[in-house]
């Protein structure tokens, strides 16, 4: 028998070991395993009909999404903790000019209402997704999500999970710029 | 006693997980309920790693099997189904991925090993067809069934005497 063989194990073994802590590192510097592609990513926003959130009766549709300039899509719940770990970072993105629609999903009309008149307004415009429908065209699988929309109503990009500084400026920020340019 | 009735009781609370994931549907028939179920079991949920959404309990995998009888109702079919949510949340929420490029690696993995293992059992058997034909071809020689005789006798003496 080839003894050289004796060692395939251990080879194997090493290199799994070194994928492993690969993989280890990376989630430790904020790498979500979890997290899935966006199917959206380049194509139009979805056609939708909702309530305005604290205008009962105001309906807006798509075009509401698209009107040359670039915009965040934020998707959140009263009952999403991390919703509440992120909300302070959407005021200060608001503050700075930034425009973040706010999308309230699969939630009691008056717990959010009353979450935004204690926490702060950061949205320009509060849409209401009681059934989650437009959540599920969007592709949402958890709150909070961001969708990223481009001046011509295009999903860019989305980020599962809750923004803060890093994600702001590593991952949206130079799209938000590249996107402010070309929007017309 | 007490052991017995938390025993009871952990089984009553398992039961009711159990059923925590079947919503009421009126099915037309035998065979679109069928369906339902094997749609709903084809159907990865988005949120829960590696469950499908006919035994998730998250939110996400509840709004999905409404839309999947939404749409049978609609009389869509099977693959169309399928696409829809495909179209939505990607190749992960089916357990079927399409041959792209990206994913032609987990198609020929198995061809792969099913080919290597074929390969390594007809050369290991060829092996040793050789060195067996060979072992039956090298008869021992007079000298060395003499040798052979003594070394045999040498040790069943051997252990005739320990015993004695």
């Amino acid at each position: 028998m080839n003894k050289k063989l004796l060692f395939i194990p251990l080879i194997v073994f090493l290199g799994l070991v070194i994928a492993f802590m690969v993989q280890l590192q990376r989630n430790a510097q904020g790498d979500d395993p979890t997290s899935l592609e966006s199917a959206l990513i380049g194509k139009p926003v979805p056609k939708f009909k909702l309530e305005s959130l604290d205008i009962p009766g105001k309906v807006y549709d798509q075009a509401a999404l698209h009107d040359g300039k670039p915009m965040l899509l934020n998707v959140w719940a009263t009952w999403c903790p991390t919703c509440y770990a992120e909300h302070q970072f959407l005021n200060k993105l608001s503050a700075q000019g930034i425009r973040v629609i706010g999308l309230n999903y699969k939630d009691e009309r008056n717990k959010a209402i009353k979450w935004l008149n204690d926490l702060g307004n950061p949205y320009a415009l509060s849409l209401y997704d009681n059934n989650g429908m437009l959540g599920l065209d969007l592709g949402v699988y958890g709150a909070p999500e961001t969708f990223l929309i481009d001046g011509d109503g295009i999903v860019r990009y989305r980020h599962a999970g809750d923004l803060n500084d890093r994600i702001w400026e590593e991952e949206i920020k130079p799209l938000w710029i590249k996107y402010q340019g070309s929007g017309s | 006693m007490l052991k017995r009735i938390s025993f009871i009781l952990f089984g009553l609370m398992m039961t009711f997980v159990a059923h925590a994931t079947i919503d009421t549907y009126n099915f037309k028939s035998v065979e679109e309920e069928q369906q339902f179920r094997e749609l709903t079991g084809q159907l990865r949920c988005p949120k829960c790693q590696n469950n499908s959404i006919a035994d998730s309990n998250a939110p996400i995998a509840t709004d999905m099997r409404e839309k999947v009888y939404e749409l049978m109702e609609q009389g869509q079919s099977r693959q169309d189904i399928i696409n829809y949510m495909v179209d939505r949340y990607g190749n992960f929420v089916t357990y079927e991925p399409p041959i792209t490029p990206a994913t032609i690696f987990l198609w020929l993995v198995p061809v792969l090993c099913v080919v290597i293992g074929a390969a390594a059992i007809v050369m290991l058997s060829r092996r040793r067809k050789v060195s067996d034909s060979g072992a039956g071809s090298e008869s021992l020689s007079e000298q060395e069934k003499a040798r052979l005789q003594q070394l045999l006798s040498d040790k069943t003496g051997a252990k005739g005497r320990k015993k004695s």
